[in-house]
């Protein structure tokens, strides 16, 4: 049985046929008879540019497919098809899709995110993610443009910040999505190995902006095989990925939305893609945007340098340490605790939206501050934080 | 190096066109913006000024960064000149100079032409939102507001697409131009807008999504043949122009689409299936189908004089100087140049309406408007089949060309909608059944009562399918500032 595609479709109850996609698609994939409009699934790249430009919405639709449907079908129709049942398969190519379903990568995602403690949604505001583009059986090709060791040589700790290229091919990403590498080689069963997620580091038009180049932020692990593969990449290097993945650890759009934001170590990735994305969009002029940041020491935390340049009318900073010679352990619940006004201020206001990224451990011990916090304003910290995630203000992804 | 493809946010307008290297016209539109900002100011009630609406804002023409969504204070809106990029040796596609190179500067033989085709065009867009000023008071939800909001800070970009034509390439009279588009007003008695439809009022939400499907298509096909000019920057502008107008098209059908879906519902619920039962249906406090089609008729041929004379000199005119093209003039397969070719019209003749072959040159405005007709025919079947599906038996149908009109050969005679030619007499008796009548106005106002609960539709209006920018159904497309 083949496996089934993803095809790209136009709803023709919902299209006004102003034909804007087909006067903006760049390779000619769409066109028009006197009924509709329709995707040419030979043509179509998925590159998203007939996306942003359709008033109506109706341009975003998918179907997992077998054979895809012909143009001449297309023409035909007054409405979309039901999406067909496929028995057994699971599709890891579906377009737009919960994260559910027993795919390797949605399970990771689901682990990662259990700890907001119920069903994950994107915030109200956030933009509509596009995820799954390419899956292992269909890879897209990375150039590696860079890779920067981010911690001090001898602090023990290789932290790495590795950019790559997808050489103009189609890698449409939001803030705080993730995209997956699939180390070379097999395990000791002689299978190919399981795909590992990265958090990106870089906002959605790009490292740089306007050139859709993505960066990762990655710690070699000892034994790690995946991580020393990453950390190991030099420039020039071709990698396989797949992605993107995620679609609720999002950041709202909305510039008054407020983000506080909770990491350690490479859970600074996403937090570092949100407060570049601000900077870009309303530049110093934002605030609203808080953050504790836990390290060991200073020169083990990611990004110490730029993070500091950072003004503190775009990003209210609290970097915490735990292994600071002479000096008590701090953890970002500590500190969180020491700062209780500024977070329970915003726990109460329904523009905050909370992302905590980071190691499983650190999951307790900011659970149990934001509880402390919320009891002195009065409230009830596991109610607030359910509404909160109905909402998709509460955001948890930690590894 | 000029970034042509970004927009240039460093000067005080947005826009890809270098303007802060280009100081003489910079200063003439800065000079030009205050009044701009005045007429804006005095225009929309000042709650709606102050409130926040959802609106997208072109930052850049490429796909990805034309439509940035956020909240954003109307009068703050970033209203830039933004041109569609530049296409390299581009031709001239029609015309007696059809494959010679695009002209950058204007063409000093048809510099008069050219000016009265952009004020013209100019004139049209702040007219449509003088006309639809006091729509907001009255909005069916957030969602509709915002669609309102968002139609009008668009047609005042488009205003300001214009404007740096006139100041850029036309000197002191473009300037002159330019600050008549802000003297005249939409049913002003001493300076009305230049053409008719747009000194009618908008005095309702079926008017205003009538307005949008029907006029406001009018306006896309002239930006569609403007698209075609031999004049590159003109070209340019309007084909920018055409990327915002599908959204204008966008909240025309589908606001009539949900208003003949809530029509529908409301009758089905209720076990009505004539249509015709216009008291049980107003009962319901939805909008009968036949008071939908006489409202219909009205903006149609309306719209249809738009177009202007059956046979015209100056379309022939405009098209031989390579000044305005036909709709995709790319993909017609003749010779561009219309030297022998005839097309087909209609005209009275001894009393009867008859199809008569003419130059196809001399008919540019009526192959336009053929177009045009199909065009939105395709929008009024895609209503018909709400209908359809619901099982009641009523079609709506456009009217003949002949019905109706102030312009053009039938402007002197009278007919019925299917285009037969009445009396005087008759018409007095029947123009009742077949164009709005003051009770039938009177009855829709009454259903406008604002409705501003985020998610909250007023019953005589279907929700929308999908949400602006793919949000959930209760987003709060405005938050409203109510002093």
């Amino acid at each position: 049985m083949n496996r089934p595609l993803k095809q790209h479709l136009i709803d023709p109850e919902i299209c006004i046929r102003c034909y804007t996609c087909e006067m903006t698609c760049p390779i000619g994939a769409i066109e028009h008879d006197d009924n509709n409009v329709v995707v040419n699934p030979d043509v179509c790249n998925f590159c998203m540019d007939c996306i942003p430009v359709c008033p109506t919405g109706s341009i975003d639709e998918w179907r997992e497919v077998e054979t895809p449907y012909t143009l001449e079908e297309q023409y035909s129709w007054f409405e979309l098809p039901e999406q067909e049942e496929f028995s057994q398969l699971k599709f890891t190519d579906a377009g737009i899709s919960e994260e559910e379903g027993d795919d390797p990568v949605e399970a990771l995602l689901a682990e990662a995110h259990k700890g907001a403690g119920g069903k994950s949604r994107a915030p109200a505001t956030a933009a509509k993610p596009t995820i799954n583009l390419y899956n292992p059986g269909n890879p897209v090709e990375a150039v590696v443009q860079g890779n920067y060791r981010l911690t001090a040589e001898d602090s023990g700790s290789d932290v790495r910040h590795i950019i790559l290229d997808f050489q103009g091919k189609p890698f449409p990403v939001l803030e705080g999505q993730s995209l997956g590498i699939v180390a070379p080689g097999t395990d000791s069963e002689g299978k190919a190995h399981l795909p590992r997620l990265y958090s990106m580091s870089s906002p959605r038009d790009g490292e740089r902006a306007g050139y859709h180049n993505v960066s990762l932020t990655v710690k070699r692990e000892e034994n790690g095989i995946c991580s020393n593969h990453v950390c190991d990449l030099s420039k020039g290097d071709k990698v396989e990925v797949t992605g993107p993945f995620g679609a609720t650890f999002l950041m709202p759009t909305d510039s008054g939305a407020r983000l506080l934001m909770i990491c350690t170590g490479t859970g600074s990735a996403p937090m570092r893609a949100f407060t570049m994305a601000r900077q870009r969009t309303v530049g110093k002029m934002s605030g609203g945007m808080v953050m504790f940041f836990g390290a060991r020491t200073p020169d083990t935390l990611p990004y110490f340098g730029p993070l500091n340049k950072v003004p503190s009318t775009l990003l209210q900073k609290h970097l915490v340490y735990s292994r600071l010679p002479e000096r008590d352990k701090e953890h970002v619940q500590d500190r969180m605790l020491a700062k209780r006004d500024i977070v329970a201020e915003m726990l109460e206001d329904k523009k905050t939206h909370i992302y905590i990224c980071g190691l499983k451990e650190m999951e307790e011990g900011v659970d149990k501050a934001f509880a402390m916090i919320a009891k002195s304003s009065g409230l009830q910290w596991s109610d607030l934080r359910d509404a909160m995630r109905e909402q998709g203000r509460y955001h948890v992804e930690t590894y | 190096m000029l970034d042509l493809v970004n927009v240039n946010y460093d000067t005080r307008i947005p826009n890809n066109v270098g303007l802060s290297s280009d100081r003489k016209v910079l200063k003439a539109l800065e000079k030009w913006h205050p009044g701009y900002i005045d007429w804006w100011n005095r225009l929309i009630p000042r709650d709606f000024q102050e409130s926040m609406v959802y609106l997208r804002t072109a930052v850049s023409v490429d796909p990805r960064g034309w439509a940035k969504f956020d909240y954003v204070k109307m009068p703050e809106y970033r209203w830039g000149v933004l041109l569609a990029p530049q296409v390299e040796d581009r031709r001239i596609p029609m015309g007696e100079h059809a494959g010679k190179p695009a002209w950058h500067e204007v063409p000093g033989e048809y510099r008069n032409m050219l000016k009265r085709l952009i004020v013209i065009q100019g004139d049209t867009e702040p007219g449509s939102v003088e006309q639809q000023r006091f729509l907001g008071l009255t909005a069916p939800s957030l969602y509709d507001m915002r669609n309102l909001f968002q139609v009008n800070v668009e047609e005042g970009r488009h205003l300001w697409a214009m404007v740096y034509l006139l100041q850029k390439y036309f000197g002191k009279d473009g300037r002159e131009e330019a600050d008549d588009l802000l003297r005249r007003s939409s049913g002003s008695e001493e300076a009305p807008r230049m053409l008719g439809a747009f000194n009618e009022e908008t005095p309702d939400w079926l008017s205003f999504f009538m307005f949008t499907f029907f006029t406001d298509r009018d306006g896309k096909m002239q930006l569609e043949s403007l698209a075609q000019s031999g004049f590159d920057p003109l070209s340019r502008t309007c084909r920018f122009m055409l990327t915002e107008e599908a959204h204008h098209m966008f909240v025309g059908e589908t606001g009539v689409s949900r208003i003949i879906q809530a029509t529908c519902e409301a009758m089905s619920h209720a076990g009505i299936d004539d249509a015709m039962d216009i008291g049980k249906v107003r009962d319901l406090g939805v909008i009968d189908l036949p008071t939908i089609q006489k409202k219909l008729n009205l903006h149609y041929s309306l719209s249809l004089d738009l177009f202007g004379q059956e046979v015209s000199t100056n379309a022939a005119n405009a098209f031989n100087a390579g000044i305005k093209g036909r709709y995709m003039e790319q993909r017609i397969n003749d010779d561009h140049q219309l030297k022998s070719d005839t097309y087909v019209v209609r005209n009275i003749v001894d009393g009867r309406i008859v199809s008569e072959e003419v130059p196809a040159l001399t008919a540019i405005n009526m192959r336009l408007r053929d177009d045009y007709i199909r065009d939105a025919s395709g929008g009024v079947g895609r209503w018909n089949r709400i209908i359809q599906k619901s099982g009641i038996g009523f079609k709506l149908a456009l009217p003949h060309e002949a019905f109706h009109r102030q312009i053009g050969v039938f402007a002197d005679v009278k007919t019925n909608p299917d285009g037969e030619i009445i009396s005087e007499a008759d018409w007095r008796e029947n123009a009742g059944n077949w164009l709005p009548t003051k009770e039938d106005g009177a009855y829709i106002e009454s259903l406008m009562v604002p409705c501003y609960e985020p998610g909250i539709y007023a019953p005589w209006i279907a929700p929308p399918k999908v949400g602006i920018d793919n949000k959930p159904g209760d987003f709060e497309y405005v938050k409203l500032h109510m002093a």
